[in-house]
């Protein structure tokens, strides 16, 4: 699968409640998470994600509470892809099994910045920063991490009778 | 080969005689755990897997978050859960009134035993580890799989060992123990790793102590925090767990990436500042910070120990004028029995609000949300941008002596200046 998109790019530590804030939380439909995805970091951000894009962020990206509703806002929002120097645990598993694309790359996400155009070619295990013309290599998911991702997510993973 | 606690339990559970760090593993799990916000995603992922539930009596479901219903919606996604367990015939459901928060009911109700295997949707599921469990938060769909399968996937964590040495002193609890460790490692100091208590320190922290930093092993992005089974353990199990649990114990040569040491008897009351949980200051070395708004409660602060201690400051002064004190007893439980000992009656008689128990304002879902520019002293355990309400809010974490002293003087206090 190759993806590329317009980077939006995020710090170090972003939690889940700026991701999408407990106070919608009482709906799990993905379109109303998504209309106020990062708002409180970044207003303009629902509003001019387009389908295809990428968001870029620091270390511990997706720290704080276990809700699901934070990889489905940014899925929904049309994110296609999450690249970040690091993930909280949670956040990475969550975003695997609803198949949500994430590659942990390390320090070197300090290179890919806001606006880069970005390619992500997923088999190859390549991104490539088409704004610096810089290239990074992905490391492939282990075992049966990559099994739950090339599924499409844990539940069709789970159906098609691997657990 | 030497394990640790959290490696040994692993091992036990994925039926292997080893694990080691970095190691994928699926496991077979002994109690899985929902609310009323995780629980509804999940509910819908587990109906497309289209199997029976594993088993009845392993499924905990616990409408807490915005219950007693909030709004609308929050009533329609407690009623999926409620349905939801009237239809799997779940053993552990609890409505409101014999509810709490899902951390404090669950040992309360002797749900958790050492050795076991848990899972909850819910990132404080790690507080269980206070009782020699191990235990982790997860997502919904991760949730719907065990509902369905009774088992789910980890990666062994490697061990960061804490050695907890000496006692603290008279005003330092769990709370100020675990911001501590924060503010020394990081809110990433342990990601993806285990936290594993351990030392002679650790024979003078009370069960409601260890739950406490149990609790918040996630606020250092850690998968579990564990202690080690003692005395003080077993007691608490006592008439709350009838069933046989296994005491696993660390290999004197078990391998850690890494050892910390504190002594406990250097602590002093700390708080940490907005808007990370690792901004951890001693309250002694604080200029003068006005506040709005104490919370004390939740699933880190919301035990008997935290009101009472609340309670003992509170006898000595009333809420300050500028300042709206909510305190929630995490269970009915807790609540009767601060009825019974007075507790109740020095809140009120404080000027303080007593609630159902409710996470409500912990994660800015009701019942005590902060307006723009307004700060909270907070029991509970995230001072994120936002967490409580507006985004220009703040939120000061503080265990629940400090809590209430600051409730007292309108303004961050240590509880010396209340009782001296």
């Amino acid at each position: 699968m190759i993806l590329e998109g317009k980077v939006w790019r995020y710090g170090d530590n972003i939690d889940t409640d700026v991701i999408i804030p407990a106070r919608y939380l009482n709906t799990s439909d993905p379109q109303e998470l998504a209309a106020h995805c990062m708002e409180d970091i970044d207003a303009s951000f629902a509003a001019n994600v387009r389908q295809g894009d990428i968001m870029v962020a620091g270390k511990n990206f997706g720290c704080g509470s276990s809700r699901e509703h934070a990889p489905i806002a940014i899925q929904a929002s049309g994110i296609a892809c999450i690249i970040a120097d690091s993930f909280a645990r949670i956040f990475y598993r969550n975003a695997i099994n609803i198949g949500l694309p994430i590659i942990e790359l390390g320090k070197d996400a300090e290179r890919i910045g806001s606006g880069d155009s970005v390619r992500v070619d997923l088999q190859a295990g390549i991104i490539s920063n088409k704004t610096s013309g810089e290239e990074f290599k992905i490391q492939p998911l282990p075992g049966f991490i990559r099994d739950i991702a090339q599924a499409g997510g844990l539940i069709n993973y789970v159906r098609g009778g691997k657990a | 080969m030497a394990m640790t606690m959290t490696e040994k339990i692993l091992a036990r559970g994925a039926g292997l005689d080893s694990v080691t760090p970095g190691q994928l593993i699926k496991c077979r799990l002994d109690l899985v755990l929902a609310n009323d916000i995780t629980g509804p995603p999940a509910i819908q992922e587990f109906a497309k897997i289209g199997r029976p539930v594993f088993d009845p009596a392993k499924i905990a479901l616990v409408p807490d978050h915005f219950t007693p219903n909030k709004d609308i919606k929050s009533a329609e996604m407690a009623k999926a859960v409620r349905e939801f367990a009237a239809r799997h015939g779940i053993v552990n459901y609890f409505e409101v009134g014999r509810m709490g928060i899902e951390h404090v009911l669950l040992p309360e109700v002797g749900l958790v035993a050492p050795g076991e295997i848990i899972i909850g949707a819910d990132s404080h599921t790690c507080t269980y580890g206070a009782l020699g469990a191990f235990a982790t938060g997860v997502g919904s769909t991760d949730l719907a799989a065990a509902m369905a399968t009774g088992e789910t996937w980890f990666k062994v964590p490697s061990g960061i060992k804490v050695n907890l040495r000496g006692k603290p002193p008279r005003w330092v609890g769990g709370k100020d123990i675990i911001l501590t460790l924060i503010g020394m490692i990081g809110v990433d100091g342990a990601r993806y790793q285990s936290l594993e208590f351990a030392g002679e320190g650790v024979a003078a922290l009370t069960m409601a102590d260890r739950l406490t930093i149990a609790n918040m092993a996630i606020e250092a992005g850690g998968k579990n925090g564990i202690f080690p089974v003692d005395e003080v353990t077993l007691k608490y199990l006592e008439g709350r767990v009838e069933r046989p649990f296994t005491v696993v114990t660390a290999d004197d040569d078990a391998v850690y990436e890494r050892e910390i040491e504190i002594d406990l008897s250097a602590l002093t009351p700390v708080v940490a500042l907005p808007h990370l949980p690792e901004n951890v200051k001693a309250v002694n070395t604080l200029p003068e910070i006005t506040i709005d708004q104490v919370v004390i409660g939740s699933c880190t602060n919301g035990r008997i120990e935290d009101l009472a201690q609340a309670a003992e400051v509170f006898a000595h002064g009333g809420v300050h004028p500028r300042v709206r004190a909510i305190i929630i007893p995490g269970t009915q439980q807790v609540y009767l029995e601060a009825m019974q000992r007075g507790y109740i009656e020095t809140f009120i008689k404080a000027g303080a609000v007593v609630s159902t128990p409710t996470c409500g304002p912990c994660l800015g879902g009701y019942m005590g949300i902060l307006a723009a520019g307004e700060r909270a002293v907070s029991t509970t355990n995230r001072n994120f941008r936002g967490r409580m309400g507006h985004v220009d809010s703040e939120v000061y974490l503080a265990g629940p002596a400090v809590a209430a002293a600051s409730a007292i003087c309108g303004r961050i206090a240590s509880p010396e200046e209340v009782l001296a």
